[in-house]
């Protein structure tokens, strides 16, 4: 997790940036938090700033799209070895999360970060 | 009633709801069930139910907004006082009323229930169904016989006991048991002289609605109030809503979270049950006879595609002894190459389809990551070419993955029927396998050695740990979550007085004589 990293932690297709822009342009700033869990777990959930708190403990993992996505550090150190990919998708968000645009949601891709990705990182774990 | 699986009913093949000879009843739109009536959202929005079978829209439910989550606020509150001070012995009478109402529709509300979800009818005329009407009868029994305390604090001081109402709950519900999770929040909620306003899922909104049109004649109007929509509009106006007591969910860790943190806003109690990666543990001594019990620990981690995988305790994780390993997978993976898939309305079938696109898309996204983990794919790993009818639903493959816990496979819920598969040397590395991982909702253990169960039943980090069985949940067993997977306990006795009641203590002196401080 140094300075001069070069490899993005967290990244998101075009369509995924072109969402949030809309999204922002309806509701203001936005956050995402990468969930876990039953159900909707392994979605990325995105809220109006200030809607979900924002804890000392949760990691900053990158942006997407200027807005900042998040996850829980317990699970942070369980898939920190995959680079995250948000994207968008056909069907209804789960959860609270923002509906991105009709019929859409986003979800979270994932790469297996190569050994020299993982060297970048500072990762040696995995 | 009970279900049996009778050679004559192998065979049986359900109507779909609405078509000409089913059990089931179908209108083309529903409304929120508000103060026991159906009242139309009050923007007139609706959203389409689709079955995951075909992928096609079989009816449409009120896409609710705010205002409605209201209505229904105001349908709970104007019933609360009478249903909370309904005795015990007529609110016993109402659940299990309800419980005789799903019993005596319980084909109806089965294949309701396997059409909106995708689980197959044998599951819902065996399982889903008759669990509910049982979980009703459980709460009726216990409210029925519910004590207070009296505590002599000396001899002309006493402190009374008495379990109070919360008031009005809101609670928030999933779509793998769309009915059965209905039934562990409502009826413990009822029993406790509690009103609720209950948010389906999105995916599935409808079976409850079912359930609502046959017992709307025994409950109290607006002790039971449905709306339907999406959760970012209702279940927030819901969660966050100051006219509620208390919320309950069940779903992902940062809904769960949310609902934690509104909760808190509003200081008022929450319970949340949020999910596992559950450990399926089998010991090399389950192969030292190839009997009865050894058939039973297949079948026990065959398991793991009970409901296609969605179900939060799914066994997702099995680890086996290493000296077994080649053996006791070849007989899973011969028995799960023999898993019928397809139509869920026939009684044959034994897995249906994913609940929703959303579901497989995470499904296949996560066989993508597993293999690019370079764990190997021992079975399935695809979606199956059914044609037909049901060409289009959410199917998918039965899968196994072999590989290591650090892996994401091993660590998150897929909530599918993939399973990921390790082995362990001794009991030492089960346990810390096992412990390793973020959740802690359920765990099996298997081995005929009974002094190993219990320990390793003890040092499992998880709410409930099945022992020489899984997937069975009856009422009075205690069910939730350790770390991650949540705070509280449903389907036992302290449910309703831990999670639905709040206690009064009335401290009453006797005696005449002044304390003498002033």
């Amino acid at each position: 997790m140094g300075d001069h990293q070069t490899v993005a932690k967290v990244m998101a297709t075009p369509a995924a940036v072109d969402a949030v822009a809309d999204l922002r342009a309806q509701h203001g700033p936005v956050i995402f938090y990468q969930s876990g869990g039953c159900c909707g777990g392994s979605l990325p959930m995105c809220f109006e700033e200030g809607d979900f708190r924002i804890g000392d403990n949760d990691v900053l993992l990158g942006f997407v799209g200027g807005a900042p996505f998040y996850i829980d550090p317990r699970q942070y150190e369980r898939w920190q070895h995959t680079q995250l990919i948000v994207d968008l998708a056909e069907g209804e968000p789960e959860g609270f999360s923002l509906s991105p645009a009709d019929g859409c949601y986003f979800v979270t891709r994932s790469r297996v970060f190569s050994s020299e990705e993982l060297n970048d990182l500072g990762i040696t774990n995995s | 009633m009970t279900v049996t699986t009778d050679t004559t009913a192998a065979t049986k093949v359900y109507d779909a709801p609405g078509a000409p000879g089913s059990v089931v009843t179908l209108k083309p739109r529903y409304d929120n069930f508000i103060g026991g009536h159906w009242v139309p959202p009050a923007k007139g929005q609706y959203m389409v139910d689709l079955s995951p079978a075909n992928a096609q829209e079989f009816c449409q439910v009120a896409r609710s907004t705010a205002e409605d989550v209201e209505l229904a606020l105001d349908a709970a509150h104007a019933a609360k006082t009478a249903w909370g001070e309904t005795s015990l012995t007529e609110r016993a009478r109402v659940l299990n009323r309800i419980a005789d109402a799903i019993e005596a529709n319980l084909e109806m509300l089965a294949v309701a229930e396997t059409w909106d979800n995708g689980k197959p009818v044998r599951e819902t005329l065996a399982a889903d169904i008759p669990l509910s009407a049982d979980h009703f009868r459980y709460f009726a029994a216990e409210v029925r016989a519910l004590e207070g305390s009296t505590t002599e604090i000396d001899k002309d001081t006493v402190a009374y006991h008495f379990h109070e109402p919360l008031g009005v709950v809101g609670q928030i519900i999933p779509f793998n048991f769309p009915l059965l999770m209905a039934a562990w929040k409502l009826a413990p909620a009822l029993a406790g002289g509690n009103c609720t306003v209950i948010k389906p899922a999105s995916s599935t909104p409808w079976s409850i609605l079912k359930l609502a049109e046959v017992i709307a004649d025994v409950v109290p109007p607006g002790v039971i109030n449905i709306v339907t929509g999406p959760g970012a509009e209702i279940g927030k106006a819901l969660a966050t809503n100051r006219r509620i007591s208390k919320i309950a969910f069940t779903g992902e860790t940062v809904t769960g979270r949310l609902i934690m943190q509104y909760a808190a806003e509003n200081i008022i109690p929450s319970t949340t049950e949020l999910g596992g990666k559950s450990p399926n543990i089998f010991f090399a001594d389950v192969m030292a006879q190839d009997d009865e019990f050894l058939d039973k620990a297949v079948e026990g981690l065959v398991l793991y595609a009970f409901n296609k995988g969605e179900v939060c305790t799914c066994p997702s994780r099995a680890l086996i002894q290493e000296s077994i390993y080649d053996e006791f997978m070849a007989r899973c993976l011969d028995r799960i190459g023999r898993i019928k898939q397809g139509n869920p309305l026939d009684i044959s079938t034994q897995m249906g389809p994913q609940n929703s696109k959303q579901q497989l898309e995470k499904i296949m996204s996560y066989v993508d990551i597993g293999r690019q983990e370079g764990a190997e794919c021992l079975i399935g790993g695809e979606r199956p070419t059914l044609g037909g009818e049901f060409g289009d639903g959410y199917f998918y493959q039965p899968t196994v993955f072999k590989g290591t816990n650090d892996m994401r496979i091993f660590q998150e819920e897929i909530f599918g029927p993939v399973l990921a598969v390790t082995t362990f040397r001794d009991e030492a590395e089960a346990l810390r396998i096992a412990n390793d991982t973020l959740y802690g909702l359920g765990a099996g253990v298997w081995t005929r050695d009974g002094n190993r169960a219990y320990r390793m039943g003890r040092a499992i980090q998880a709410g409930r740990v099945w022992t020489n069985c899984y997937h069975v949940y009856p009422a009075g067993a205690a069910f939730g979550g350790y770390k991650m997977s949540g705070v509280g306990r449903e389907l036992y006795k302290e449910t309703l007085t831990e999670h639905y009641t709040q206690t009064k203590n009335l401290l009453v002196s006797y005696s005449s004589a002044p304390q003498g401080l002033f």
